[in-house]
């Protein structure tokens, strides 16, 4: 039966919990043959206020939303910035690597449970970084520099296809050179030339000097990594809740509602996206 | 005053009334199976129904849902207006009373959806107590949701030669003081009596889970890779079907309905089924629930595990609607009896 007309009803605004917020893409940079670089500003000027490891939903009207891991940190230079990096892979990062400087969309967010970077003071910290992994690590890995004094060693490790598929190479090389951090590269596959190391990121592992005590591994990557690398730190003798991962699951609202990327009780989207060992160790779907 | 009477030839008198004020939603035939709807005539209403097609959910999760509006080239939303009616749900089942309630926790799980929670304030729930049972794939016994215990206004028993209404809100209440309700003189003895009427009906309704209350959580945590859901994903058509007529699945997508003269459109959100392959596939092409079986598996520990864990309450209500819709014979009573079976043979 056909509703009746709203006689009686009324109309409410609701909040913006759904809305996104106006923003401009202040500068691009075309990474790899797939992956670009944004750096976004909200209209109105105010920073995003993210943590490390947090994410946005992009919205462009028409095609839709989609959620992405902020790489820049909250302690950059000017807060009233941030920074993406996308891979295209479908049609809504399609659309978006079609837009440049100047060009507006929109972002909710920041949403999720970023790193845990009040945990991770005061040890030294292992990054474990496959693939696009690096692209949400940067965000920490930046963090970390800014506030280096609260921070031990730092190591780096990075894996991916081929070199051509590295990112950040410039700032990567930097990092190399800064007190107390360190840095190795692997790639699965390279042509003769390649002077660095071959093979997946879990052999660079063995030869990482960690103090099991007071480290912390970080790591990000696609999902087939991460239990072959957690049984590498589990070997170095971390324990359960000293290896910190970030998972990637479709989502929707960024609010713990729509469904899509619950594992078992857990909303990625809202208990994470990072998550320790410990938390995720024995539930089905998670690794 | 908690409690009123009313004639049983005056149900419809009592419908007009509340047609004054509000819109009135009800079950309604259709075809061989009921469905809620707005009635016109009160005549129309069908108090003795089984569970309708789609629960009483689509009037505060409704199946499309405009999130706002926006114009070509913009990037913030145009208007984030949502239109609500003063409404009347009634008669609703306390399984679907139930199922409301679960919806509830979800969406005011903090941050508080809006959408949600003004549709929410907007209907009086006024209930309709089972007397007898629907058929035979309800499990609200064993569910605990067959008598009235919260989350409506008020809750309409039939005790035999008149309706007893029970208010249970300051609206209920509101409601109560019409002059066609008699009054109740003694309110202890109404209670009592309603008690008595509630394990007396119990002689009607069959217990057709094999395990209690109590244990069914127990028996999911030891289920997790039973050989059970082999058999429920070889069934499967991954359809959809049962997560659409739960009262208590709320998931989600949200798209951008574009106008064919592209000047702007809608974000809307509409209802998404975890059953569907493509429901947890990211952009890489990633899918972590790929096995039919393991979707199903999800949906079970959706209201029999994960929603105790995170709200201490099972988010199944007993209504059997999951097991009469399903295309390929997938039965909830089959399937949790199963598991039952192999945990206490495990013993």
């Amino acid at each position: 039966m056909q509703s009746k007309t709203l006689k009686k009803g009324k109309t409410i605004p609701a909040d913006f919990l759904y809305s996104p917020r106006a923003a401009t893409i202040i500068r691009t940079k075309q990474m790899t043959a797939n992956e670009k670089f944004f750096e976004i500003g909200f209209d109105d000027g105010q920073p995003l206020g993210q943590q490390p490891g947090q994410f946005i939903q992009l919205s462009i009207f028409g095609v839709g939303e989609a959620p992405v891991g902020v790489c820049s940190s909250p302690t950059k230079k000017d807060r009233s910035t941030f920074e993406i990096c996308v891979r295209k892979v479908g049609t809504f990062t399609s659309a978006l690597h079609r837009l440049n400087k100047g060009d507006k969309l929109g972002v909710r967010g920041p949403f999720g449970r970023g790193f845990p970077i009040d945990e991770l003071k005061g040890n030294d910290v292992l990054i474990v970084a496959g693939g696009l992994g690096i692209v949400p690590l940067r965000s920490l890995i930046n963090f970390i520099i800014d506030r280096k004094r609260d921070f031990g060693n730092v190591m780096i490790l990075l894996g991916c296809k081929e070199p051509k598929d590295r990112l950040f190479t410039d700032e990567i090389d930097e990092w190399g050179n800064m007190l107390n951090i360190s840095y190795a590269c692997t790639v699965d596959r390279a042509a003769p030339d390649w002077k660095g190391n071959v093979g997946v990121i879990t052999t660079l592992i063995p030869g990482v000097h960690i103090d099991k005590n007071r480290t912390y591994a970080v790591v990000v990557g696609p999902p087939v990594m991460y239990k072959y690398v957690i049984a590498e730190l589990l070997k170095k003798g971390l324990s359960e809740n000293q290896i910190i991962l970030s998972l990637e699951r479709r989502m929707k609202c960024g609010l713990g509602k729509c469904g899509h990327c619950q594992i078992n009780h857990l909303y990625v989207c809202k208990d994470g996206p990072t998550f320790t060992y410990a938390e995720l160790k024995g539930l089905g779907e998670a690794l | 005053m908690r409690y009123v009477s009313l004639q049983k030839n005056k149900l419809s008198q009592f419908v007009k009334s509340l047609q004054k004020k509000y819109k009135v939603v009800a079950p309604v035939k259709k075809e061989n199976l009921f469905v809620f709807a707005e009635v016109e005539d009160p005549e129309e209403i069908s108090i003795d129904y089984i569970p309708t097609i789609l629960p009483p959910k689509k009037y505060f999760l409704p199946q499309h849902e405009k999130l706002g509006t926006f114009v070509k080239d913009s990037v913030s939303m145009a208007e984030t207006n949502i239109d609500v009616e003063p409404t009347v749900l009634f008669g609703a089942h306390t399984c679907d009373i139930e199922g409301i309630e679960c919806m509830d926790i979800v969406f005011h799980d903090s941050p508080l959806d809006p959408y949600f929670g003004k549709r929410k304030k907007s209907v009086i729930i006024i209930g309709y107590e089972c007397m007898k049972p629907c058929d035979e794939y309800a499990t609200c016994v064993t569910m605990d949701t067959l008598n009235p215990r919260a989350g409506y206004d008020i809750m309409i028993t039939d005790i035999g030669d008149k309706y007893i209404l029970h208010l249970n809100s300051p609206e209920g209440i509101e409601i109560g003081k019409n002059a066609l309700f008699g009054k109740v003189t003694n309110e202890r003895d109404m209670k009592n009596k309603l008690l008595k009427l509630r394990e007396d009906k119990l002689k009607n309704f069959k217990v057709l889970l094999d395990a209690e209350y109590k244990e069914l959580n127990k028996i999911f945590k030891g289920s997790y890779n039973s050989e059970t859901w082999k058999d429920v994903g070889r069934k499967c058509v991954s359809c959809g079907n049962c997560t659409a007529v739960c009262p208590t699945c709320y998931c989600f997508d949200i798209y951008d309905d574009v106008k064919l003269d592209m000047s702007g459109g809608e974000r809307r959100r509409v209802w998404d089924s975890c059953q569907l392959d493509e429901f947890a596939t990211v952009a890489g092409g990633e899918n972590f629930r790929k096995e039919r079986s393991s979707r199903q598996r999800h949906r079970y520990y959706r209201k029999f595990d994960y929603s105790v864990i995170k709200y201490n309450k099972f988010f199944c209500v007993g209504c059997g609607r999951c097991t009469r819709t399903c295309m390929a014979d997938i039965s909830l009573i089959e399937t949790v009896n199963s598991l039952t079976k192999e945990q206490k043979n495990a013993k």
